[in-house]
């Protein structure tokens, strides 16, 4: 068929060869936020003013709509705390709407009980909480704020209003040793789903490292314990266990490579490929006030940048094992950190000319442990 | 032992739908997606926990000419039955 030029309809973008199609979405929708875990993901500068400026509602559904054209099928509330947004129970309208699969990532402060049910009457997919520990005052303590009451009364109402609940709990040197009672806890919860995932070293985790590592004794302990509780209790409870790539020997696909499943939108609309992306510097970031999520997915610099296997250096580019179009070189946020080179190879794989830094803070972590906990550097908008 | 179902339906927070932009059927859950085949989706489009494991392999053995399709339909849904993507409506 000839082209046909057609003046009504918006041109569309014809994706680059081999670029896919995002399927997930992860909306930060606010940094505001009443926990203060030592391990947040988010940037360590969530206090500037530019994550101030929130993005209006209406640009959200602008944005959900868009990336359900796109392809997005997942999309994750998130923040922050996205039920710090009033106009969360229109966002989840517009994502029913256009067909995609809600969760709401929550502390569950605040979860009151006529807008949950709002929520649910708007066709929300899925609840996560999070805990911190399944011991009260540790939780508290670890979140920084007394929690761990409402978020069992939280959980107790998403299961009355009949979500499939998951409870989600970032592990660490200070409650890795009761993952059975975590366990135990998330059963009794009613969740569904139980992610056990390790402290991924990015945003304030990286300040609190020594603190947070655990010693490569206490995650054996800790894997063995998931084995066996799974085995217990087969399909009823999914124990997810995420593991901790300070301890592997090859790097994980990190967001399943860049720009290659997800895309991520900070609270002020700028847009990146994952949650620490923003710490590359000379990275252009793109923001949807300004363009088409499209646009920024198939046509940005920051997107391209490290897509695929082309712009690898060695020893990804030649990898002894093949693997670097699983791993995509892993990380590209802990290669700055870890080397200063966002193009570098992720230092926790074996290959890295850098691997000894991973692997002496192993051995730093498994040091005798000091008589007292190392503090945390706690999360907080104001300090940062 | 293989789980069996008298009257199939998809769990709460399960959904099948058409993913347009690819042109084909997922099932979406928490956090995850199953791309379908085609006979996989006539499957799960049927089971609505009202329909009997029967009544769903008679419907689509009428599509498929009479052939007897019951193992396969039993196979297809404990597969995905094992992930808890399918419960029954009995249960």
């Amino acid at each position: 068929m000839p082209d046909a030029p057609d003046a009504d309809t918006e041109p569309r973008l014809a994706p680059p060869p081999g670029v896919p199609n995002p399927l997930l979405l992860i909306a930060e929708l606010t940094y505001r936020c009443p926990l203060h875990c030592p391990y947040c993901s988010n940037p360590t500068d969530i206090g500037a003013g530019k994550y101030q400026d929130e993005l209006p509602g209406e640009d959200w559904q602008r944005v959900f709509r868009e990336a359900a054209d796109l392809g997005v099928l997942q999309l994750a509330l998130t923040g922050g705390e996205p039920m710090a947004r009033k106009e969360i129970v229109d966002l989840v309208t517009t994502s029913t709407e256009n067909g995609l699969y809600s969760t709401l990532v929550t502390s569950a402060l605040p979860f009151p009980r006529r807008r949950v049910e709002a929520l649910h009457a708007a066709g929300l997919d899925h609840v996560q909480i999070s805990f911190q520990h399944s011991d009260p005052a540790l939780a508290d303590e670890i979140g920084g704020t007394i929690a761990f009451d409402r978020k069992v009364k939280a959980a107790a109402l998403a299961k009355e209003l009949d979500f499939p609940l998951t409870v989600n709990v970032v592990l660490h040197r200070r409650n890795i040793d009761d993952v059975e009672s975590i366990i135990r806890m998330a059963e009794e919860l009613g969740a569904r789903r139980l992610e056990l995932a390790n402290t991924q070293y990015h945003g304030w985790a990286t300040l609190n490292r020594e603190a947070l590592m655990p010693t490569r004794a206490q995650l054996e302990r800790g894997e063995e314990i998931v084995l066996r509780e799974r085995e217990r209790l087969g399909p009823k409870l999914e124990i997810l266990w995420v593991l901790p790539d300070y301890y592997e020997e090859v790097p994980k696909p990190c967001m399943g490579g860049w720009a290659h499943d997800a895309v991520l939108v900070q609270p002020n609309g700028d847009v990146l490929p994952c949650q620490a992306a923003a710490s590359i510097p000379g990275l252009v970031i793109e923001n949807v006030r300004e363009k088409s999520l499209a646009e920024i997915w198939f046509e940005s610099e920051s997107f391209n940048k490290f897509r695929g296997t082309e712009w690898m250096q060695e020893p990804c580019r030649s990898c002894p094992i093949n693997r670097q179009h699983e791993d995509f070189g892993g990380c590209r946020c802990q290669a700055l950190a870890l080397t200063g080179d966002a193009a570098a190879t992720d230092p926790v794989c074996q290959f890295s000319p850098h691997h000894e830094v991973v692997v002496s803070a192993r051995r730093e972590a498994d040091e005798p442990e000091p008589a007292e906990a190392l503090p945390f550097v706690y999360r907080d908008l104001v300090k940062s | 032992m293989a789980l069996e179902f008298t009257r199939p339906t998809l769990a709460t927070g399960v959904r099948l739908r058409h993913d347009k932009v690819r042109d084909q059927h997922v099932l979406l859950f928490p956090e995850g997606a199953l791309v379908l085949n085609e006979t996989a989706t006539r499957v799960l489009e049927l089971c609505d926990g009202e329909r009997t494991l029967d009544d769903i392999a008679g419907v689509l053995s009428e599509r498929y000419e009479g052939a007897d399709v019951k193992d396969d339909v039993a196979e297809l849904l404990a597969g995905i039955g094992e992930r808890g993507l399918v419960v029954d409506a009995d249960a």
